[in-house]
């Protein structure tokens, strides 16, 4: 149940010239190029809803989504690091992060190469050191925030939290998945306390072709069409 | 000398009416600080309820909010309302009557808040909005009486429990306050005495009435083997439909409703005007069938409990109940609906749905006719709903921990908790009371000047949102496809989730088909010929009580009893004595077969549905440690069957209590129930936020799910309040410890036969629905055949 001490399985596929590896977790590796992708951690959402007075939810959150981070990093080893945007839950929630959170963090980064990409809630420079970008561009493969509609081949973003529900002997099973085609692929959200889109939403599913797959994370991944008998 | 004054016993006379012995009975003891009524349905219930409060007004004029009467029911209280109406009118008494609930205009609330009427009728949860407001001390102020209608209902849930803290409230507003609550029999009236008032309440009896005419139908076909649809009786219903009046028409399920309902129809060739009614339909549907009712314009009615509780329809002169009615209190209920008039014997119709129900519904009329009643069990009151209760109060302004909590252990369901778990719950709603103080800045309750209250007071709006104790399945509507579709009912989202487009299933009578998802709502188009692929959304089943079960037994293991059975199913039970044994009080009786390449294992635990489920899951893991490889099992009120690759000789290793005991544990944390009971209490204790209909995530990735929360939570902080209250939850509701408990005590008298083949007890098992499969990565699995499947249909793979 606890995503990180179980042995989980990863699928590799293409995207234009780059082989490319949908980890169990939610995170891309991109093995040639030693480079790890997370999107949406949403760090610190537990402190923002309290502070704007919301319910009060476990504040576990950070570490939760950090000890899954910090696991993978581990295991692959990678020279440099995307987290595609919205890593933080709003810009306070960075500067209101706990000292062993923020100290995790720097531990991370260290002799690695770190790209904070900018989200819709977490724009301009963390002050957690690494590279804020708007976007970014490697190989093949661009790296930014939201999909664009009109955008060339090769495209990575991250969002939607796109999930998908497969109806199974086992009973309907809902996991957050990635989802591809042969231009460009959209990243299931990496943070603890994330809901999903579904992936037959129009917002996500107009912006794939009819060959797109979806890759659903959890101790096994598993690929489906995204245009079968899909609900969510 | 007459307790009624003059003016009451001239409207009584004219009307030819005589007041009741329990109606002049609460006017002697109207000064009394609580008074409980038992009385049946029809007996005149609610005027006993109303008439001191009547007398009293009579007599001399009151400012403000004289009575506030509780109902369980929205449409009680306007129904309430309307019956008032006549007597106020022709006693010629100048009194104010109105009805708040959630169905109640802006502006009709609005001006109910500046200017109370004398007797204001609402339900648990507007009382609860009501004193959450800043003005509520005003509101109440001078309340004289409270008096709360079908409180045996309102005290078996979480409703009761909130109302009787609301109560405790109004009390010191206005310490003056009478309390009436109004009841059906129950077996336990002192401890329901207790729970309106500890210490206080004083009981009323009324004449309980004749005892009802109580009958097994007779089909000519025998009930089969398995199956709840009682579709081979449809025939003979239908023909005592024509029979009777009016007929109310019981059946356990929405699905089995909707199956019903069809047979029916298929045998009305002279369209007599039969409903349909349940939870799953529309509201304007199911009003439309309440008001041809009540206009007497319906021969039938097939309904599910939504008709539990409700308006008297003096009409009703048969009523049927399809398949065992699991409970012995609820059947007296429903046969309370047929002849709700004081002196008149209610007529009541048993339909077995299959052969073992045969003896259960044998055991449930024998228990009716000996007015033996199922044991309430009352537990201490919950702690989601305290906190609910706390963060309401805040809202309605400062306040003393100190009197807070006098006025929460002066209710029924509270007065035993301690001091330490109050300020637990207190801490839970202040900082969240994690281990982790992470929120001291952020705390949603802060203390200044020893007074408690909310940080920020705009929190308020979205706590009172969050009012309330039913936490019902995320349901989405459906609707008929195209401009202003008609809208048909709605369906449980993990129903809705497993529709694809062409699916056909049953909702309010009709077959439709699925079409597809817009803006949250399911839209369908008529399928006249075709037979549904689906019947239906799932919905939770109740299980036999332990008195039922105990009278089934006793039946099972006397045949100088079974004179009393038809013969199909005395036959059987002479087979079963043959080649196995029978089952007895006391004992525990298990028997092991082959049948084709599996060996089974069946268990008679009676224990009920949801014991046998989890005692399943138990079972089948010792098993798997034993080596005995166990593949599946299925389980249903009376037994449990296991089956596997190996034969089980000896089953006492496998259900000692200890070991047993010890797995649960374990396997509990982990189980869908929990993460299930976990969502329900923590959104009652406002941690989660409400889904309301209107406000519902739209599309956007704003939700997620509470299992996440959970396994935080049993990761980072074990110890935490929540689970607490989750584990208790779990425990005493959908796990059935008790029921587990009372069987292990029996455990010791194990007789286990070793049988040749499948005996006649077992068989009805084999074709039982709902089997679970035994296999660590059942999901996994699943999920990947099915992905495997999708690739190569859609020539991806």
């Amino acid at each position: 149940m606890f995503r990180f001490c179980i042995i989980m399985t990863s699928t590799n596929f293409q995207l234009q010239d780059a082989r490319l590896t949908a980890r169990g977790s939610g995170a891309l590796w991109w093995e040639d190029a030693r480079l790890l992708c997370v999107s949406d951690l949403h760090l610190g959402k537990s402190e923002r809803l309290a502070r704007r007075g919301g319910t009060l939810l476990p504040p576990y959150d950070t570490r939760e989504t950090l000890a899954r981070l910090d696991s993978e990093l581990s295991e692959l080893n990678p020279q440099t690091v995307i987290c595609l945007g919205d890593s933080f839950d709003d810009s306070l929630a960075a500067e209101h992060i706990d000292e062993t959170d923020r100290l995790q963090i720097t531990n991370m980064m260290a002799g690695r190469r770190w790209f904070w990409v900018e989200g819709n809630h977490d724009p301009g420079d963390l002050g957690l050191g690494g590279t804020a970008v708007q976007e970014l561009e490697r190989g093949p493969l661009t790296f930014r925030h939201i999909a664009q509609s009109n955008a060339g081949a090769g495209e990575i973003s991250g969002h939607f939290h796109p999930k998908i529900g497969v109806p199974t002997r086992a009973g309907h099973i809902t996991r957050p998945c990635f989802v591809y085609d042969t231009r460009r692929l959209i990243l299931p959200a990496y943070g603890a306390y994330t809901g999903g889109l579904s992936a037959n939403d129009p917002a996500l599913n107009t912006l794939f072709g009819n060959d797109a797959c979806c890759i659903l994370t959890g101790s096994k991944t598993s690929t489906i069409p995204l245009s079968a008998r899909l609900s969510a | 000398m007459s307790l009624l004054p003059e003016r009451f016993q001239n409207w009584f006379t004219k009307r030819g009416w005589q007041a009741h012995p329990h109606q002049l009975a609460l006017l002697e003891r109207r000064e009394d600080p609580a008074t409980l009524l038992i009385a049946p349905t029809g007996g005149g219930k609610t005027l006993a309820g109303f008439l001191p409060t009547l007398v009293e007004l009579a007599e001399r004029p009151h400012e403000g909010m004289h009575t506030l009467y509780i109902s369980p029911l929205k449409a009680l209280a306007a129904d309430i309302k309307r019956n008032l109406h006549a007597p106020v009118e022709e006693l010629g008494l100048d009194i104010r009557i109105e009805d708040r609930t959630g169905d109640t205009k802006q502006a009709a609330r609005q001006r109910q808040r500046r200017d109370p009427p004398h007797i204001l009728l609402t339900t648990p949860e507007s009382l609860a909005l009501l004193l959450s407001y800043e003005d509520a001390p005003r509101i109440f102020a001078g309340l004289r009486r409270v008096v709360v209608d079908e409180i045996h209902a309102l005290a078996e849930s979480k409703r009761g429990d909130q109302l009787m803290l609301c109560l405790s409230r109004l009390q010191t507003l206005s310490p003056g306050l009478s309390r009436i609550g109004l009841s059906a029999t129950v077996d336990n009236p002192p401890q329901l005495a207790e729970y309106l008032a500890p210490g206080m309440a004083k009981i009323v009896k009324a004449d309980p009435g004749p005892k009802a005419d109580i009958r097994l139908l007779e089909t000519v076909e025998a009930p089969p083997w398995a199956g709840s649809g009682g579709r081979h009786a449809a025939r003979a219903v239908m023909e005592e439909i024509r029979k009777a009046d009016t007929t109310l028409v019981f059946i356990n399920t929405r699905a089995t409703a909707e199956l019903f309902f069809q047979e029916l129809w298929a045998l009305n060739p002279e369209n007599l005007p039969i409903a349909l009614h349940h939870g799953s339909l529309s509201r304007e549907a199911r009003e439309k069938v309440e008001q041809a009712m009540v206009a007497g314009d319906l021969k039938a009615i097939v309904c599910t409990g939504s008709l539990d509780l409700g308006i008297d329809w003096g009409d009703v002169d048969l009523v049927i109940q399809i398949g065992a009615p699991k409970n012995i209190k609820r059947l007296v209920q429903r046969i309370g609906r047929a002849g709700h008039r004081y002196n008149t014997p209610s007529r009541a119709l048993l339909v077995p749905a299959n052969r073992f129900e045969v003896v259960e519904c044998r055991a449930a009329l024998e228990a009716v006719n000996a007015g033996d009643l199922d044991r309430t069990v009352k537990n201490d009151g919950p702690l989601d709903v305290l906190c609910q209760h706390i963060m309401l109060r805040a809202c309605s302004g400062p306040f003393y921990a100190e009197d807070l909590f006098a006025e929460i252990l002066n209710t029924g369901p509270y007065q035993n908790h301690t001091k330490p778990v109050l300020n637990q719950a207190l801490d839970f709603c202040a900082t969240g009371g994690y281990a982790l103080r992470a929120y001291d800045r952020w705390q949603r309750l802060v203390e200044r000047d020893g007074k408690w209250q909310l940080r920020d007071p705009r929190t308020a709006r979205a706590l009172r949102m969050n009012i309330g104790t039913i936490i019902q399945a995320e349901t989405l509507s459906v609707r008929m496809r195209g401009r202003g579709g008609k809208p048909l009912g709605e369906v449980e989202e993990d129903f809705a989730a497993t529709l694809v487009p062409g699916d056909t299933f049953l909702i309010g009578g009709q077959t439709v088909r699925y079409e597809g998802l817009r803006e949250m709502t399911i839209e369908v188009s008529k399928q006249p010929s075709k037979q549904p692929k689906i019947a239906v959304f799932g919905g939770y089943r109740m299980s036999t009580s332990l008195e039922l079960s105990h009278r089934v037994v006793d039946i099972l293991s006397t045949p100088t009893r079974w004179k009393n059975l038809p013969a199909h199913t005395a036959d059987w039970l002479e087979l079963q004595r043959q080649i196995s044994t029978l089952p007895q009080p006391g004992g525990l009786l298990s028997e092991a077969f082959w049948r084709a390449d599996r060996a089974y294992l069946c268990l008679y635990s009676f224990a009920g549905r949801n014991a046998n489920q989890t005692l399943g899951l138990l079972l089948t893991r010792r098993m798997e440690e034993a080596g005995l490889n166990p593949t599946g099992f299925v389980a249903n009120d009376y037994a449990l069957l296991v089956w596997g690759l190996d034969l089980v000789k000896d089953i006492r290793p496998l259900i000692t209590p200890e070991g047993l005991r010890d797995g649960l544990e374990t396997w509990l944390a982990e189980n869908a129930v929990m993460k299930r009971t976990f969502r329900a209490s923590a959104t009652i204790a406002g941690l989660i936020e409400r889904n309301l209909p209107g406000r519902r995530k739209t599309g956007r990735q704003a939700t997620f799910s509470s299992d996440i929360l959970y396994d935080t939570l049993r990761k980072y902080d074990p110890d935490h309040l929540m689970l607490r209250i989750t584990k208790e939850e779990a425990a005493r509701g959908l796990v059935d410890f008790e029921r587990i408990e009372e069987m292990l005590s029996r455990a010791k008298n194990t007789t286990h036969i070793l049988a040749p083949h499948v005996t006649p007890l077992a068989a009805p098992l084999l074709l039982e629905m709902g089997r679970v499969p035994i296999k660590g990565a059942a999901a996994d699995t699943a999920l990947e055949e099915e992905a495997t499947r999708m690739m190569q249909e859609a020539g991806l793979a």
